[in-house]
């Protein structure tokens, strides 16, 4: 059965796109003739028993995968139709244009500023009066700045884990990139935090094209626009997330949504 | 009557294992107050500054110190970069190659090597092929070579453990892995490499018997004073000392290992000051 989507929303411009994408561990499949695009300025959810191959297939359109042993992949990843596995892509310009917030808030031990300014430091950018600006914009965006405002030069590990992640997030978009990956970014904070990334992921959908990896039914059904069901190294289905939470075509679908196993 | 038998059996090894520490100290104590007895008197400023002599009552330290000096500042010049680059790179750029497995088991081997045998190599290859003569600068390049891998082992445990999310964001955020080294890793692991630099260094200090194949002499009139020059180090004075007759020199060899000593036991504290100070300001 033909999985890809390019019907579901035809007049919505396509950011990413994965094109029979297979991935291998060594000798073991972990991702299987994946198949799938995601538009511009919406959220996509990947939904999914742990070890299902979401997160790798999150993690090979900024090529973090690059880094594990043992991986290789068939298909073609395309971003703005351009190849990000050509030989002659520079690693690290993808990554200022895709950026990701990790499972687990994972803060430099550095200042709070220092966090929300690498990227842009390590791009080579001395202006100051620039990195100041785009540090306060950034922990704006993610409704960080009031509450952090005169402890700009305290270590970002003192905050709370809520707060960790959301500087985590001011650190992706102070380089101005335009797809946000996120892999769980909620799975360890608490219900009021989760509800603030929530909303957060809301709102910079207007801007950004967002595609995040999670446990929580009810996130992906709170927050996404378009869910894609995996299990077992394959995409089970893929549809706009109200379709998918209220008529699963797949049984395998409906069993996991409804928690009958996961 | 199981479990107080058990119980028995737990106290039985816990007082054995408080003698057996016990016993380590004691002898330590010992040795050290033999020592501080018979050579504390003869510490004075004369003895820290006087040049070698026939007499024990004249002999002073000052060149075999200035020579330990010179020979600790040059091997950390040279050991400190190749060591930390060597652990850098089997760490961060290594990749499972035939060649890095054989690079990885050498270096633990060489740690194992004794000291001597690097003292024949220095002679052979800095002192012979290089034409580097009995100078402070073969002799420091042959300890370097004697506490590298101390220097790699130590910066390659301080470096694996910065935790892998750390450089996973960094990779994310578009840093190349020299970016990631370089802001994330070093500043992170700093502590450690330290504290395992001083620890190699105060070994190094120590060592006699690789220094005396390389040339190092018994008595040298004069401190060095570039590193081309002839140099004793305060073993080999002390080892010069020991072995003569008169009970002047005993003496003066037990004030020298106070200071020697007291040498080791202040970059150890360093070491464990250091250690303890980053550990507070890196905490995950």
């Amino acid at each position: 059965m033909e999985l890809s989507q390019e019907n579901i929303d035809p007049t919505k411009k396509i950011k990413l796109q994965a094109n029979n994408i297979d991935v291998f561990y060594s000798h073991f499949k972990a991702l299987k003739n994946i198949n799938l695009s995601m538009y511009e300025n919406s959220v996509t959810a990947f939904i999914g028993p742990s070890g299902c191959g979401k997160s790798t297939f999150l993690r090979l359109f900024n090529r973090m995968n690059d880094y594990v042993e043992g991986f290789s992949m068939n298909g073609d990843i395309l971003v703005d139709g351009k190849n990000i596995y050509d030989d002659k892509l520079i690693i690290e310009d993808l990554r200022k244009e895709i950026g990701m917030v990790f499972q687990k808030p994972n803060p430099f031990p550095k200042s709070i500023f220092d966090n929300v300014a690498y990227g842009l430091k390590i791009q080579g950018i001395k202006d100051k009066a620039f990195i100041e600006e785009r540090v306060i914009t950034s922990l704006k965006q993610v409704a960080l700045f009031d509450e952090v405002k005169d402890d700009l030069n305290k270590s970002a590990l003192a905050l709370s884990g809520g707060q960790q992640q959301r500087v985590c997030i001011a650190r992706t978009l102070a380089v101005e990139p335009s797809v946000i990956l996120m892999d769980e970014p909620t799975s360890a904070l608490d219900p009021i935090a989760t509800a603030k990334i929530e909303e957060l992921v809301f709102e910079l959908k207007e801007n950004y094209t967002i595609v995040m990896v999670t446990h929580n039914m009810q996130q992906a059904s709170r927050v996404s626009d378009y869910t894609a069901f995996f299990y077992m190294g394959e995409m089970i289905e893929v549809g706009k997330t109200k379709n998918i939470f209220t008529k699963p075509e797949h049984e395998r679908t409906e069993n996991y949504i409804t928690g009958r196993f996961g | 009557m199981g479990a107080n038998n058990n119980r028995l059996k737990d106290k039985i090894f816990q007082y054995w294992g408080m003698t057996c520490t016990i016993m380590g100290l004691v002898l330590l104590a010992v040795f050290i107050g033999n020592i501080i007895v018979e050579g504390i008197g003869r510490i004075d400023w004369a003895f820290l500054t006087n040049l070698p002599s026939r007499r024990p009552g004249k002999a002073g330290i000052y060149t075999a110190m200035m020579g330990s000096v010179w020979i600790l500042f040059l091997t950390a010049s040279i050991a400190f970069p190749l060591g930390v680059a060597s652990a850098i790179y089997l760490e961060e750029y290594g990749t499972k190659s035939r060649l890095n497995n054989i690079l990885e088991i050498n270096i633990s081997n060489l740690a194992g090597v004794p000291s001597i045998i690097y003292g024949l190599l220095g002679l052979e290859v800095f002192v012979r092929i290089f034409g580097l003569g009995g100078s402070v600068l073969a002799g420091a390049m042959t300890l370097s070579l004697l506490i590298l891998p101390i220097i790699i082992v130590a910066t390659r445990e301080a470096i694996k453990a910065v935790p892998k999310s750390i450089k996973e964001a960094s990779f994310a955020m578009g840093a190349t892995k020299w970016q990631t080294i370089w802001n994330q890793i070093l500043p992170s692991s700093f502590g450690g490499i330290l504290t395992g630099v001083i620890l190699a260094l105060s070994r190094a200090v120590g060592e006699a018997a690789p220094l005396i194949v390389v040339g190092a002499l018994a008595y040298v009139p004069f401190a060095p004073s570039t590193p081309m020059d002839e140099f004793t180090v305060m073993p080999i004075q002390i080892f010069n000392w020991v072995s003569r007759p008169q009970h002047g020199f005993s003496v003066n060899a037990s004030a020298a290992i106070i200071v020697l000593l007291a040498i080791t036991f202040l970059m150890n504290g360093i070491a464990v000051y250091f250690r303890n100070k980053w550990q507070k300001k890196v905490k995950w």
